[in-house]
């Protein structure tokens, strides 16, 4: 034990003097965090608080329009400005292009006329279908030739936020074309105007949509951009260790006190041990301040407050698995490169590979299905996924066990790996 | 046999992808309480010697026994007894001669009193106490040397293997370090040297050996071998074994 109790302090001491190596260890990860949870939350808040500008240009004067512009407004996605006297589509096109608004939508004239005539035609249909003749058929030609609604866009507008945009419109545009049927009909058959709370109570669903985002635990925390990124850079730094602990190997190497090392009546396992014990305490000093910045930091900062997991010994326990999976690959890089330029460059690209398929940078469900094989490969995706499990589904220990298991078996490859170069090079 | 530090007998070695032996029966004995000196040219073999009689290369056959522990069977109980200083700086830059010192006497095995103990006394010796706090990176190469030196010898060993102990130091500081290495064989400590300062090695060996090509040519003390060639130093006796040609061979990672 005094042995490794040396080791571990000159381990410790060594470390302190790697001002650099602290630096990337600490420093970057944490403004990796603020900085791109900053952005993702702005986006956030883009998407989810703030309305679209809407033009609206309406040729038409009749009621459908005036109904369906009301049914727009009721939609609550955009910010519509109604445009005045009917100004030509090149006009609207040319404000688009001044940044007045992302969208517009041109209501064609006679757009009431056509709908009531389709409507007619389509309540004449059914009262046929009844038994009753009706002269409504006549008016076929007038239904069929409705001029489409045209809705110009901004090219910033990426396709899915377009086709919710498309959804929305077209159930505007049913509401509007239902309600005229549905008045045609009732006239048709009672002579009399459809009262108001009727075709309230016939048009007005009263089954609600509940969202509610999925939990294991039955919380109604909602995820964002805080609660993504924190665990995912938590991992990055914690692997990003391989710059101080890579090079420390590399350097005992080149000076010659690994050979010195071997002369003396010390198993050169304990000061693998050794440099694990002492850098994975760091990577689980660095988790935990991280996570307190996710705390304590980010709400003073205008940053959604990290929300701990509720099983903290699970916290621990999968941040312990990460930090030695980080440690033994770091110790592996350290044991193959030949000099410290090369622990730092493909110990810094392996990692920023290794995030990259694991899905640190770039959401795992995103990725083609062929990179799907590699990312099962990184330890960075098990150990982001375990966190996951944490952090966004509010599982306990027992649910991110199925990802703690494969990041046990790489890493157990990486030290049988480790030990074999050391073997090899005549280090051990 | 008894009266051996190192005993090796019929050593043969080569570097692992290379088909010439670096060692074919090489045979050496060396007594304890000697000042060994163990010369040769670039590529001779010395440091490679040094390397098996310290166990950091393993050979294919052969033995050597160091004060009769065969090293290839008792690595643990063989390290203890020997000390070792290489040609480079072997040590953690980054720490002061203290904290080396500390870590290389618990490495040795030592306890933490008997650390604090050798610490002061190597320092004083040394003449390191002033700087002892400081980090080693910002010492000059002679004090560097003197750190290296020390963290041999933390664990009072019987056999000391110095590779080039000197190279690159002033005269002062050669003149300390081959006084306490005198020093150390006086109290009992068995020195096996090398070096190419040859005056250096006059003043410090009582024995030596001239290994070339992988043998060795002349292993006997000096004063019989300067009066068996008739030559009044031990560079002129050098030139006159091993040639005035360059003896430079391509260099071999020990790894």
């Amino acid at each position: 034990m005094y042995k490794l109790r040396a080791t571990i302090k000159k381990d410790l001491r060594i470390l302190s003097r790697d001002k650099m190596g602290v630096l990337f260890m600490f420093v970057m990860p944490i403004i990796l965090a603020i900085v791109i949870t900053a952005i993702q939350n702005s986006t956030f808040e883009l998407v989810n608080d703030n309305k679209v500008s809407l033009l609206l240009n309406n040729h038409d004067t009749g009621e459908a329009s005036k109904e369906l512009i009301k049914s727009i407004e009721k939609i609550g996605m955009f910010n519509l400005t109604l445009v005045k006297g009917k100004q030509m589509d090149a006009q609207v096109i040319e404000r688009m292009n001044n940044k007045d608004a992302l969208l517009a939508i041109i209501i064609p004239a006679n757009f009431s006329s056509k709908m009531a005539a389709k409507a007619k035609n389509i309540a004449g249909k059914a009262l046929n279908n009844f038994g009753a003749p009706v002269d409504g058929v006549n008016v076929k030609a007038d239904a069929d030739s409705i001029e489409p609604i045209t809705l110009y866009y901004h090219p910033v507008l990426q396709e899915s936020f377009r086709a919710s945009i498309n959804g929305a419109l077209r159930s505007s545009l049913q509401l509007v074309e239902s309600k005229q049927i549905l008045q045609t009909l009732y006239f048709s058959l009672n002579e009399t105007a459809l009262p108001d709370s009727l075709e309230k109570d016939i048009i007005n669903t009263n089954v609600a949509i509940n969202q509610v985002p999925v939990s294991r635990d039955g919380t109604r925390v909602t995820p964002n951009a805080t609660q993504h990124n924190i665990p995912a850079w938590t991992i990055f730094a914690m692997f990003f260790i391989v710059i101080s602990l890579g090079s420390s190997i590399v350097r005992e190497k080149l000076n010659g006190s690994f050979m010195r090392l071997k002369t003396l009546p010390t198993n050169y396992l304990i000061a693998l041990l050794s440099k694990q014990i002492t850098y994975l305490s760091v990577t689980l000093l660095q988790a935990a301040v991280i996570f307190a910045i996710g705390v304590l930091l980010f709400p003073l900062l205008g940053l959604p407050k990290l929300n701990l997991p509720s099983d903290i010994a699970g916290l621990f326990i999968v941040s312990l698995a990460c930090g030695w999976c980080a440690v033994s690959f770091a110790i592996c890089i350290g044991v193959f490169a030949q000099t410290q330029e090369q622990a730092n460059g493909i110990g810094a690209v392996s990692i920023v590979l290794l995030a990259a398929i694991g899905g640190i940078m770039v959401p795992s469900f995103a990725m083609p299905a062929s990179f799907k094989i590699a990312m099962n490969l990184s330890p960075l995706h098990w150990c982001l996924e375990a966190f996951y499990g944490l952090f966004l589904e509010a599982g306990k220990l027992k649910d991110v066990l199925i990802n703690i298991l494969p990041l046990f078996v790489i890493t157990v490859v990486i030290q049988l790996l480790s030990l074999w170069g050391l073997k090899r090079k005549n280090l051990i | 046999m008894d009266n051996d530090a190192i005993s090796i007998r019929d050593l043969g070695f080569s570097y692992p992808g290379q088909s010439k032996n670096c060692f074919s029966n090489l045979n050496l004995d060396i007594a304890v309480g000697t000042r060994f000196g163990l010369f040769g040219p670039n590529g001779a073999g010395k440091t490679t010697l040094m390397h098996c009689m310290t166990g950091l290369l393993s050979y294919s056959h052969g033995s050597i026994r160091l004060l009769g522990n065969e090293i290839a069977h008792h690595k643990k109980a063989v390290n203890k007894l020997f000390g070792f200083v290489p040609q480079d700086f072997s040590l953690y830059q980054e720490l002061s001669p203290v904290q080396n010192l500390e870590f290389f006497g618990a490495w040795s095995g030592m306890r933490s009193g008997a650390i604090k103990k050798k610490i002061t006394e190597l320092l004083e010796v040394l003449d390191l106490t002033d700087v002892k706090d400081k980090q080693v990176h910002k010492f000059s190469g002679g004090m560097k040397r003197r750190v290296n030196l020390a963290i041999g010898v933390i664990n009072d060993p019987q056999v000391l293997f110095l590779d080039e102990p000197t190279v690159g130091v002033d005269i002062q500081t050669r003149h300390a370090i081959i006084n306490y290495l005198k020093q150390l064989n006086r109290n009992g400590t068995t020195l096996i040297y090398t070096s190419h300062q040859l005056s250096e090695a006059e003043e410090l060996c009582d024995k030596i050996a001239l290994i070339e090509d992988g043998k060795i040519i002349i292993n006997n003390s000096l004063e019989v071998l300067l009066a068996e060639h008739k030559e009044d130093g031990l560079e002129g006796l050098y030139v006159s074994l091993t040639g005035k040609q360059y003896k430079d061979i391509e260099i071999v990672s020990t790894g």
